[in-house]
């Protein structure tokens, strides 16, 4: 080897060394669930266009994850650079100046793509402050077979009397064939997420422009009692333990002829593990005759950026990556098109290699599409929100008033003393939190 | 004078003590089951005992997706450490409270031991605060503090118990012999003792090893033990239980089979003293 190759390698080696040791390591707090794994799966494509960027993963179940980072970013922990968190927590946060905007991201980053009902449920004052990575509504996920046998047709956008019918026409208690399968698990994240979205249909609403509590009124009490109809009559035993894994566990075992839930469910409910994959159907959350409002439910999993983080330009470059239409290609390009990410971008849906692989992909748009987040009720109401209220007091009231229903489910209360605890419930609280503000 | 045992009431004890070992150790055969099945067999119903496919396919996501060996290395460092740091300073509080009682000597354990009636979430915002102020967050050594902290009031009552049992007499003639405080607590209390020590050692590394409040919310990549492990393969939206259950097998097996060889450890020292 002569001096100079010799003094040529070891320059190499100190230069990858010095990389090494610059290397900036980012921290990113993240949910358990397949589109995030497989994203840390594919992270290679990012660090190698910034090898001065290290990615280092948290990844926790949902509950312990919002918990965990709402602690650090309220005490400026500063564990963290990215956060994943849901479009509840985004405009809290930002109004509390905890999240950085991002409203300079890089060059081609395109976020006009972005779905308006997602970009607008994470955004305060026209500012984005996180980057959708998923997003999802709720739809009706039906047998085709089972309605078929049961004579019926289910139209596109039903009412839910239409939906009782066709709950009541495919039950068959005695092969184990439930007419609906709905959550009933107590969890402001849990029932009261589809019993919210269903009283929105119903033209309920959380509170009136003076912050008082509604459900003795008549909308609430006529959805509980039908939810509660529903479930009892042609819903699976046990439901009140029943959340969405349960519920698409008794799917996939061919055990219900509707499901209504989140539209992520779709992809499972179609996929290998499903035993009825090739006869389901699917059509809008369904509303109550006379009322224009199909619950508005809109979820979506997003990367923000910590106001206080110090590493702030490489999480930002990390974001856009993982927000970006490059991600959206990767993944197909290396698991097919029925991996991506869904529900964050017009140009999938525009895309007609995606909708020749998921059939659910119009009613999913459809569903995103028709979500208004700043009025999910048909009255006036005084907050923002879907299928939650988005103020920092409804996790906590949200869970305690799910807890009555589902104790009204189990049959341990009728629904009208579940209505009247939760009216005194939630009135305590917000009074004690300072409302009306 | 010792009761009578016929071998029919023998026999029935038995199968009594049999039903409940069965019955406690039931979820853990479940869940050691449950990490052999597919996603799809885990959620079956009516559940497959053991006629199903067997596969080691979660074992292997797990290893592909987690860096088990870090974890358990935090785990092996905050259990063991914790427990050690508290053992030493707990051998001179229990000796004092012991062989020098004072006059407060039982309120001040009772105090101590109502300091775990404390929900540990209450104080979670201050310690998290003092831990961001001290750089401890996300360190092994601040959950070795933390949790030598949270289990000192079991071993000092631990500690206290066993030395109970031992005679001052012998503690009062070593000194006559000339020992001083450190010898009389290191050469002759601490061999005396050395069978409750050692159970009361297990017992705290096998509680410091499953915390999971103060773990999970004090770390974040570099110090996140085996809770959080566990915790990641927990999943709101899609089918998880075989894959948590590969994953619970994992961190528990570690603790399992220390609890298993240690056993009688375990029982002779926390009995001691109940017979006399």
């Amino acid at each position: 080897m002569t001096r100079l190759t010799s003094a040529l390698l070891g320059a190499t080696a100190i230069c990858a060394l010095s990389a090494a040791v610059h290397a900036e390591t980012i921290t990113i707090a993240t949910v358990n669930n397949g589109d995030m794994i497989r994203m840390q799966g594919l992270t290679e494509d990012f660090t190698k266009d910034h090898p001065d960027i290290e990615l280092e993963w948290v990844t926790l179940e949902e509950n312990v994850l919002r918990q965990r980072v709402t602690t650090d970013i309220a005490t400026k922990g500063g564990q963290y650079d990215v956060l994943t968190i849901g479009n509840y927590e985004v405009p809290i946060w930002a109004k509390q100046g905890w999240l950085l905007a991002l409203d300079d991201m890089p060059e081609g980053y395109d976020a006009a793509d972005l779905l308006p009902a997602i970009a607008g449920g994470i955004s305060v004052d026209g500012t984005l402050y996180a980057a959708p990575f998923y997003g999802e509504s709720a739809m009706i996920m039906y047998r085709t077979d089972l309605m078929e046998k049961a004579g019926m047709e289910m139209p596109t956008s039903p009412t839910w009397s239409q939906v009782m019918d066709a709950a009541k026409a495919m039950t068959d208690k005695d092969n184990e064939i439930y007419g609906i399968c709905l959550r009933g698990k107590a969890g402001w994240g849990e029932n009261m997420a589809f019993i919210t979205a269903m009283a929105n249909s119903y033209g309920a609403r959380w509170f009136d422009m003076e912050w008082k509590p509604e459900f003795t009124g008549p909308q609430w009490t006529a959805t509980l009692t039908d939810y509660l109809t529903m479930m009892n009559e042609y819903g699976p035993p046990g439901a009140s333990s029943n959340g969405f894994n349960e519920n698409l566990a008794l799917f996939q075992q061919g055990k219900c002829g509707m499901w209504i839930d989140a539209t992520v469910a779709a992809s499972f409910v179609t996929g290998p593990d499903s035993t009825v994959a090739d006869s389901v159907g699917f059509a809008q959350f369904p509303n109550k005759d006379g009322i224009d409002n199909h619950g508005h439910w809109l979820w979506s999993w997003n990367l923000a950026i910590p106001a206080s983080s110090a590493k702030a330009d490489a999480a930002k470059a990390f974001v856009a990556w993982a927000t970006s239409k490059h991600y959206t290609e990767l993944v197909a390009a290396n698991e097919g098109w029925a991996a991506a990410p869904p529900g964050t971008r017009k140009s999938l849906y525009d895309n007609p290699e995606y909708l020749k692989v998921a059939p659910f992909a119009e009613m999913t748009l459809f569903s995103i599409d028709a979500v208004d987040t700043s009025a999910p009720s048909v009255q006036e109401i005084p907050y923002t929100g879907s299928q939650f209220v988005a103020i920092p007091e409804f996790q906590g009231i949200g869970t305690a008033v799910g807890q009555q229903f589902a104790a009204a489910l189990a049959g341990q209360v009728t629904a009208e003393q579940a209505l009247q605890s939760a009216q005194q419930l939630t009135e305590r609280e917000m009074r004690k939190a300072g409302y009306p503000k | 004078m010792a009761r009578s045992t016929t071998p029919r009431r023998k026999a029935m004890f038995t199968v009594f003590a049999w039903a409940v070992g069965l019955l406690l150790f039931f979820p853990i055969l479940w869940t050691v089951l449950t990490s052999f099945k597919t996603e799809a067999e885990a959620i079956a119903s009516p559940p497959s005992f053991l006629g199903f496919h067997w596969t080691f396919e979660n074992y292997v996501t797990v290893q592909e997706r987690s860096n088990y060996g870090r974890h358990f290395w935090n785990s092996v460092v905050i259990s063991v450490g914790s427990t050690v740091l508290g053992v030493l300073i707990a051998v001179p509080a229990a000796w004092a409270m012991a062989f020098v009682p004072g006059k407060r000597t039982r309120d001040v354990l009772m105090w101590m031991l109502s300091t775990k009636m404390l929900p540990p979430v209450g104080v979670l915002i201050p310690i998290y605060l003092i831990f961001r102020d001290l750089g401890l967050l996300d360190t092994k050594f601040g959950l070795v503090i933390v949790l030598m902290l949270i289990n000192l009031p079991i071993i000092v009552w631990m500690l206290y118990t066993y030395f109970k049992e031992i005679p001052g007499e012998i503690l009062e003639a070593c000194r006559m012999d000339g020992a001083g405080l450190r010898e009389e607590i290191i050469h002759v209390l601490t061999p005396m003792a050395v069978p409750g020590i050692a159970s009361t050692l297990l017992l705290n590394v096998i509680l410091a090893w499953n915390e999971a409040f103060w773990t999970l919310n004090l770390t974040a990549a570099k110090a996140a033990p085996l809770t959080a492990f566990i915790a990641s393969y927990s999943s709101p939206e899609g089918l998880f239980y075989a894959k948590l259950s590969a994953a619970s097998t994992m961190a528990i097996a570690p603790i399992m089979i220390l609890g298993w060889f240690s056993q009688k450890q375990l029982v002779r020292g926390l009995t001691f003293g109940a017979v006399k």
